[in-house]
């Protein structure tokens, strides 16, 4: 039967093209048409994706499982991989807000790159990017994703130090990229694992043998915990998580693209993917995947209070919000997870693109104190800014409210200390979120525009006061920049609409996933009288956080100082116990290994070294440059071997 | 009849490459050369691959001999070569060997197996016979189906080979050459 | 009736006759010729064997040997032309500096 749902491989072919044809012509096109193709070919990747949900739902609910076949890729025996796209629920849930976030981010990126020498290197490396991802989604096989899962990893890295000039930027993508290196073995002994124990790496094949051989609870746990760890690498769980904040030197689309919207939810989707091993593992390995959620949630939280640079507060704030989704997928609430992760891709994506506006408009810098009373000046960015963050802050009716709210309903039934703590994190989450809306858009400006002190004044004006503050000319962003903007801001305030929890009949996104889930979605344990209580308390809560921002960054009731403590403002201090961890016993360790590496491994290669020049000084003789006994010495082969064949052939 | 038309044409190969081989003469050679290309296009129709048979006279006899005959007009090589010598030493004894043993071993190797023993075209169904598609038709259906790529593939080699030749084979820049010249010697 | 090892061995005697001619002879024309005597051998074996259990990939192959064959004539030959540009006369035993 052929249907639109065979268009799937049109999905990851837009974005290769436009990879391809950017390679070979980018600097002929230059700005802005380099970018306006990859815009382009996002934006025909997202009609295709439309495409393919259309035809999807064309189908009956149980048959929404559609595996499309290219062709053999890796044919060795036992092992045999195919290029082929799985198109269910899930996969095209994430693969439309991918593709629709991401051409929104590319159109975005035409601005916001603008006059920057590697333009058109910037869009090559985005297309790159979208292609692995739909490439991690789409796959029907463990080892498709894990090629888009390098793939994307190796985007981050090249666009993390995409100023590679600057060291820090440099350095920032080298810590991702070795902290990536962590999760992906995770990823890469759980899914040998997984080949030993299904005798597959296709998704249909394991779990339908999964479902009529079983397996044993302490395989399943095993390869669960190691795809935790791949899990955690990528969307920056704790440990892993310490890679996040310093991606942000990268440029601001990427931030929003990659360490916001897309790539970071990928371990939520293997997770949330490989459900049926979840389900079939011992019952504290979900525990285990829900309280690193939620203690990265809460620390993150924590943390994103008292930073000062506007995408680190955003990047915390990722973090905290990525804990939330594996906080849904330990309590089994799979659709809150990929709810909460469709609605964060609005809302953070928005943020971190009005956070972009707004650096921007501020000459590239980033640190909010020096910002304040900008939302007269950039009328466009704080309105949509002021809906994303209502949306964070979990304030109904918008987007985030809803998912949030579906998550901690699970998380109390699961655990009542857990929801507590959840709830503090979403009390903090409003709190930060407000502080930052605040200092950056309300209150006095801590900038002086430029235009009031023209250059020749600037020696006599440095006695006052007012000129210890720096000179800056807000402007708001050109319209490819604000476009993205109101859409996306539209976007988190309606996509709750998707997911409403009143009945059965309105949970689209829950009826939708059903058949990706195979019936292993969590059923909350108390009726509707309990959620409307829960409800209330999450409202209640987020309500309080802004009031309390509100108490603390306008009435200055409290002083920040006091609760931007340093400790925190340090990010726990994760990173030093890393450096000096690494630095004390592990820099012995190495040096040791630094020692055996040149006597014992050296030792043998110099050896081997000596031995061939040894060699080769001898047998140089036998090159005679002779063309005709070369090929005697051929001939001579030829028929030794034939001599070979006919004795083995038993003659 | 066709045991006559196979002794023939096996005798004008044979004859053919033994001329190649031996003739002192590289235009001799080239012209024996032909011999065996004409004696093996017939041995091709004896095997019903009509096709091939007309390429390998259109091809080999009209385009790589004359070619080959033009470098030679080219290169005016008319000095004899001396068969009588050979400065490798063990080079003819050697090779002679491996001529005897690369014949020998194959004749083995048939003699003893089975593959040989049958007369040709009755092991299984006549390629003749499939479909009733001429030799042609059935060549270029398996040309353009299972084999398009290797197929578009030789096309590239070809325009490679072409280019290259040319590049080789350009005179280059005349202060290029005095160099190199005085670098030989 | 002629069978199929009479061709098969008709195409070992000229393969054998190729092969010493490719090393005996010191002329790199001829040598390209012995070459191509070698080729020709295999082609008909190749067409034998398709014949043989009725299967067109053997003449299809004989094809590919061809188009292969006349390109690396091409190629070989701007060769020689080359060659004989820098060192007149020059032999397959004259080029040596490869020698180790």
């Amino acid at each position: 039967m052929s249907t639109l749902v065979d268009l799937v491989w049109l999905i990851p072919a837009f974005p290769l093209a436009g990879v391809l044809i950017l390679m070979a012509l980018g600097r002929r096109l230059g700005e802005p048409r380099a970018g306006w193709l990859a815009t382009a070919m996002m934006g025909g990747s997202f009609i295709a994706t439309v495409l393919v949900f259309i035809g999807l739902v064309g189908h009956e609910g149980d048959e929404r499982e559609i595996v499309v076949t290219l062709f053999e890729w890796v044919p060795a025996g036992k092992l045999a991989v195919d290029i082929g796209f799985l198109a269910d629920p899930l996969s095209i849930t994430m693969a439309l807000f991918v593709t629709g976030v991401g051409a929104l981010i590319h159109l975005y990126s035409i601005g916001y790159m603008h006059g920057d020498e590697g333009f058109s290197k910037f869009f090559i490396y985005l297309n790159l990017f979208a292609f692995s991802m739909l490439m991690l989604v789409l796959g029907d096989n463990l080892l498709l994703t894990f090629l888009g899962w390098e793939g994307v990893g190796a985007c981050s890295y090249l666009l993390i130090s995409f100023w590679f000039t600057d060291e820090a930027n440099a350095s920032a993508g080298k810590k991702a990229f070795v902290t990536n290196r962590v999760g992906d073995w995770g990823f890469l002994v759980a899914m040998l694992l997984a080949f030993l124990t299904f005798g597959s790496l296709q998704y249909g094949e394991i779990f339908f043998d999964l479902e009529q051989n079983g397996v044993a609870a302490s395989t399943a746990s095993a390869i669960v915990v190691l795809l935790l760890v791949g899990a955690a690498g990528k969307s920056a769980q704790f440990p892993l998580h310490i890679w996040l904040p310093d991606a942000m030197a990268g440029p601001t689309p990427v931030s929003a693209l990659i360490h916001a919207a897309t790539m970071v939810t990928a371990g939520v989707y293997l997770l949330t993917r490989m459900n049926p091993i979840i389900a079939a593992s011992h019952d504290w390995v979900p525990d285990l995947i829900m309280w690193v959620g939620l203690g990265t949630a809460l620390m993150a939280a924590t943390i994103a209070v008292a930073q000062n640079d506007i995408k680190k507060v955003l990047a915390y704030s990722t973090v905290s919000q990525l804990g939330f989704m594996f906080v849904a997928v330990g309590s089994g609430a799979y659709v809150a997870a990929i709810f909460h992760m469709v609605t964060h891709a609005f809302f953070k994506a928005l943020l971190f693109l009005g956070a972009g506006s707004v650096i921007h408009g501020m000459d590239g810098d980033q640190d909010i104190r020096r910002y304040g009373g900008l939302a007269r000046l950039l009328p466009i960015t704080s309105m949509t800014f002021v809906a994303g963050w209502l949306a964070i802050a979990g304030v109904p009716p918008f987007s985030g409210f809803w998912s949030k709210d579906e998550i901690l309903a699970y998380a109390y039934g699961e655990n009542k200390v857990l929801w507590l703590l959840l709830l503090i994190t979403a009390i903090l989450t409003a709190f930060y979120m407000t502080r930052l809306v605040l200092m950056t858009f309300f209150g006095s400006p801590r900038w002086v525009s430029g235009d009031d002190h023209a250059e020749g004044d600037e020696e006599a004006d440095t006695e006052t006061d007012e000129d210890a503050l720096p000179h800056r000319h807000p402007h708001e962003s050109p319209w490819t920049m604000t476009v993205p903007l109101v859409l996306l801001a539209g976007l988190a305030m309606v996509a709750g609409v998707s997911n409403l929890p009143f009945t059965s009949d309105v949970h689209f996104l829950g009826n939708w996933l059903k058949p990706s889930l195979f019936g292993n979605e969590g059923h909350l344990s108390f009726g509707g009288g309990t959620q409307w209580v829960l409800a209330i308390v999450a409202i209640i809560g987020s309500l309080g956080g802004v009031s309390a921002g509100a108490a603390v960054y306008i009435r200055r009731r409290i002083d920040p100082a006091r609760i931007e403590h340093p400790f925190l403002a340090r990010a726990w201090r994760v990173d030093e116990a890393v450096t000096n961890f690494m630095g004390g016993p592990g820099r012995r360790a190495f040096e040791r290994t630094t020692q055996f590496d040149e006597q014992v491994v050296d030792g043998a290669v110099n050896a081997t070294g000596t031995l061939v020049r040894r060699a080769g000084t001898k047998l140089r003789s036998s090159q005679t440059g002779l063309v005709r006994s070369y090929a005697l010495g051929i001939a001579i082969g030829a028929v030794a071997l034939l001599v070979w064949f006919i004795t083995r052939a038993g003659f | 009849m066709e045991t006559a038309v196979f002794i023939v044409c096996a005798a004008i190969v044979l004859a053919g490459a033994l001329g190649v081989v031996l003739a002192r003469n590289a235009v001799h050679a080239a012209l024996s050369l032909v011999g065996t290309l004409f004696g093996m296009a017939v041995l091709f129709l004896n095997l019903e691959a009509h096709f091939l048979a007309a390429v390998q006279i259109i091809v080999y006899a009209g385009a790589i001999v004359v070619l080959f005959l033009f470098v030679i007009m080219l290169l005016g090589v008319d000095r004899l070569e001396d068969l009588s010598v050979e400065p490798i030493t063990g080079q003819r004894v050697l090779a002679a060997i491996v001529g005897l043993g690369t014949f020998g071993l194959a004749v083995v190797f048939l003699l003893t197996s089975d593959i040989g023993a049958r007369s040709v075209g009755t092991l299984t169904r006549d390629i003749t016979d499939i479909g009733q598609y001429s030799n042609l038709r059935q060549i270029a259906d398996v040309l353009f189906t299972d084999y398009v790529y290797a197929f578009e593939a030789t096309a590239a080699l070809l325009t490679i080979s072409v280019v290259g030749a040319v590049v080789m084979s350009r005179r280059m820049a005349r202060g290029d050459e005095a160099q190199e010249a005085a670098e030989d010697d | 009736m002629v069978t199929a090892s009479w061709y098969l061995i008709l195409a070992a005697a000229l393969f054998t006759i190729g092969a010493v001619g490719l090393l005996v002879r010191r002329n790199p024309l001829i040598m390209f010729m012995c070459v191509e005597l070698m080729l020709n051998a295999v082609n008909l074996t190749f067409i034998t064997f398709g014949r043989e259990l009725g299967d067109i990939g053997g003449q299809v192959s004989v094809f590919f040997v061809l188009v292969v064959a006349a390109a690396e004539v091409v190629v070989g030959l701007a060769i020689v032309v080359a060659i004989n540009r820098r060192r007149p006369q020059a032999t397959a035993d004259d080029l040596s500096a490869l020698r180790g």
